[in-house]
């Protein structure tokens, strides 16, 4: 540059806005959500062939003592009960899985968090996204003892991305209201297991909806989101003759504390990630 | 203590002309502050059972802190721990958001103010080289094209697929460095990056410095090495408890950040914290063979050690003593002011200067020159210590332990075959 006095010439200057959720470019947040949920992926089978078949050694070790207990010492009558235990446990492990890495994401990746800046959504998002690319391997295995087992193929199986969205965006918003918390306070994480545990029994898991006598835990039931996602994935993948979600809830109007629940659940956990997502590395 | 902005002629900018160039970094009246509560609550438990959460201490970080940074200047910021240099670095980089005032930048910015922290020691360097570059920014085809520039220039391509766990620190600090240098990032924020690796990588860091000075590139550098200031910033700005007290010639700036330094360094002449000690430092530095004045000093070359003091009050006969300690804090060796020399006392506002010659039988590595002044002849009467009065870097070829000595080593064989 010469030093002829000349007028500077003015750069475009923008306003700096600070940490936030998403901040730094749409391209640069999905690039960097892809390779850390990727690489991370990738982590947890250990660089080796057999960690694949470890990671299915959970699922599987945990379908096979409750099959046993089910089948042979409460003799439950339940049509295709093996399988629908199966995909019951591998759907419900996006959930249990997504939500127990998520909830202390932001806090494990602290040097990342109050060093770098970095949308900070990709955090507990990636999490999900990890227990995503499992549940999806997973699922073949599944589809392979579906078919081996006897049940045929049907046209609702084409459903099944519905089942799984509507599970994978209820584990982001418990992930993002989760980790958010957790934060700020650090028994979140300890707390979220035991609701977690919870959760697992007071969803249509192990056993099936009909069991439910009406009353109070029944109501209760038909109020968790998760009852009637999986009531409805029952009749899609496993069996059309059991009764649909709204079967079970009984009338549109016993969806709607479901459905409530549901929505308040995604807009609260966004409300609060975003609203914490500035702050988060000032309170690390 | 009033703002004080010197002169930002050619001398300080030392050739360049910035006023030329457009503003790339705007800061206007940023203010930042922390609540730090007194019983922090930090578990529902807590929340729950702490009935008074009023105990609130407000931790001013940042007070209306304004500067511009010219494209291409190498800007440096000083100021001694907690005067809020740091936080400034995180509401630059977005990490902290400011309570008040704005930050206005053009062009790119390289999102770390750390090196190595977005890298993953599971994974191995090609694909933290990757996950680096698109944490810069680029695309990751763009990230993936530059591995063999960034391992080149680390020395590192034959450990591409091995994992970072199992590299040294040192070749740790090499990728960092090479990752981050070969980014396309336009402006760089830096915090105390030359404290790390060896001195040969050092050296190496060093060239890049000089080169990055005299690119288009901008770069912040946060420091308490007043030597890298001096020789690196075309300009330096001094914060102290969040606020700016100086802005302009690095050299200037660095002085009166020893002065703020030593004037409040612990001293017992007087019972009472944060008084001035009766002699003060006022400034110290190296020389080479020459008389000019360097930081790092060559492996071997002697160390010319000056030090310019003043006398406060009068002070019945004193006594100079300095040490040389290594990174590790380990005192490697010591001199003083021998006693024929020393003076039966000083009066106020008496100024000395010290010079010393000193054989540099040191290890390639970083120095800290700490200080202890006596009164009454007499270790027990402490008028001054301060534990960092200068540091520098001796670089050279490594050597083992913290000196070395000249040897003569031969090695013979006898009997065998013959």
């Amino acid at each position: 540059m010469s030093a002829e006095t000349q007028a500077p010439v003015a750069l475009e200057l923008r306003e700096v806005r600070g940490p936030s959720a998403t901040g730094g470019g749409r391209r640069r947040f999905f690039d960097l959500l892809w390779l850390i949920s990727a690489t991370e992926f990738k982590k947890s089978f250990h660089g080796t062939a057999f960690g694949y078949l470890w990671s299915l050694m959970r699922p599987l070790m945990l379908f096979a003592v409750l099959l046993v207990v089910f089948t042979r010492i409460f003799k439950f009558d339940v049509p295709n009960y093996p399988v629908l235990l199966l995909l019951n446990l591998v759907v419900f492990g996006l959930f249990q899985e997504g939500t127990g890495a998520g909830v202390g994401s932001v806090l494990a990746q602290e040097g990342i968090v109050r060093k770098t800046q970095f949308p900070r959504l990709v955090i507990p998002l990636s999490s999900v996204m990890v227990a995503f690319f499992t549940m999806s391997l997973n699922l073949i295995a599944v589809f392979a003892f579906i078919l081996i087992y006897g049940v045929d193929p049907k046209w609702t199986w084409l459903l099944l991305p519905v089942i799984l969205l509507l599970v994978f965006i209820l584990t982001c918003a418990v992930s993002l209201l989760l980790s958010a918390l957790n934060v700020r306070f650090r028994d979140v994480a300890v707390i979220w297991v035991v609701i977690a545990q919870v959760l697992f029994y007071a969803t249509p898991i192990i056993y099936p909806f009909e069991f439910i006598e009406a009353g109070v835990l029944r109501d209760l039931l038909i109020a968790n989101p998760l009852t009637l996602i999986f009531e409805q994935a029952r009749v899609w993948i496993i069996d059309p003759g059991a009764p649909s979600a709204l079967d079970v809830a009984g009338s549109w109007v016993a969806v709607l504390p479901a459905t409530a629940i549901y929505i308040a659940t995604c807009v609260l956990g966004v409300w609060v990630f975003k609203r914490e997502a500035p702050k988060i590395a000032e309170r690390l | 203590m009033a703002v004080e902005t010197s002169q930002d002629g050619p001398a300080s900018t030392r050739g360049r002309d910035f006023d030329a160039e457009p503003v790339v970094i705007e800061a206007r009246g940023v203010s930042k502050s922390f609540r730090l509560s007194v019983n922090k609550v930090n578990s529902l438990k807590e929340l729950v059972t702490t009935f008074s959460q009023s105990d609130y201490k407000e931790l001013r970080a940042l007070q209306e802190v304004s500067f511009d940074v010219r494209r291409g200047e190498f800007f440096g910021i000083v100021g001694r721990n907690g005067s809020g240099k740091s936080t400034l670095l995180k509401v630059l980089a977005s990490i902290y958001a400011a309570d008040a005032g704005t930050v206005r930048m053009a062009g790119r910015l390289a999102p770390f103010i750390e090196l190595g922290v977005g890298f993953n020691p599971e994974l191995t360097a090609r694909e933290n080289v990757e996950l680096n570059g698109v944490m810069m920014g680029l695309e990751r085809r763009e990230a993936r094209g530059r591995l063999g520039a960034v391992l080149e220039f680390a020395e590192l391509e034959e450990f591409v697929d091995m994992k970072l766990k199992n590299y040294s620190s040192g070749m740790l600090v090499r990728l960092a460095f090479s990752v981050m240098i070969q980014s396309d990032a336009e402006i760089l924020l830096i915090d105390e990056v030359l404290a790390v690796g060896d001195a040969a990588f050092q050296q190496k860091c060093a060239d890049v410095f000089h080169e990055m000075r005299d690119s288009e590139r901008t770069v912040i550098l946060v420091t308490h090495d007043m030597g890298a200031v001096e020789h690196y910033c075309h300009r330096a700005m001094l914060l102290h408890d969040g606020e700016v007290k100086a802005v302009g010639d690095p050299g200037e700036v660095a002085r009166k950040y020893l002065r703020l330094n030593f004037e409040s360094a612990p001293s017992s002449g007087g019972d009472s914290l944060g008084e001035v000690a009766d002699i003060v430092v006022e400034d110290a530095w190296l020389e080479d063979d020459s008389g000019a004045r360097v930081t790092n000093v060559e492996k071997g070359k002697d160390l010319h050690f000056c030090a310019q003091l003043e006398a406060k009050r009068d002070v019945e006969g004193p006594t100079f003593g300095f040490s040389l300690a290594n990174a590790d804090d380990v005192e490697v060796t010591g001199f003083g002011v021998a006693p024929d020399d020393l003076p039966q006392r000083v009066v106020a506002g008496q100024r000395l200067k010290i010079r010393a010659k000193v054989e540099n039988r040191l290890a390639p590595g970083r120095y800290i020159v700490r200080c202890w002044i006596h009164r009454n002849q007499n270790i027990a009467n402490l008028v001054l210590y301060s534990p960092h009065v200068l540091d520098f870097v001796v670089f050279g070829k490594g050597e083992p332990g913290v000196a070395f000595f000249d040897r003569e080593v031969r090695l013979e064989l006898e009997g065998g075959e013959g």
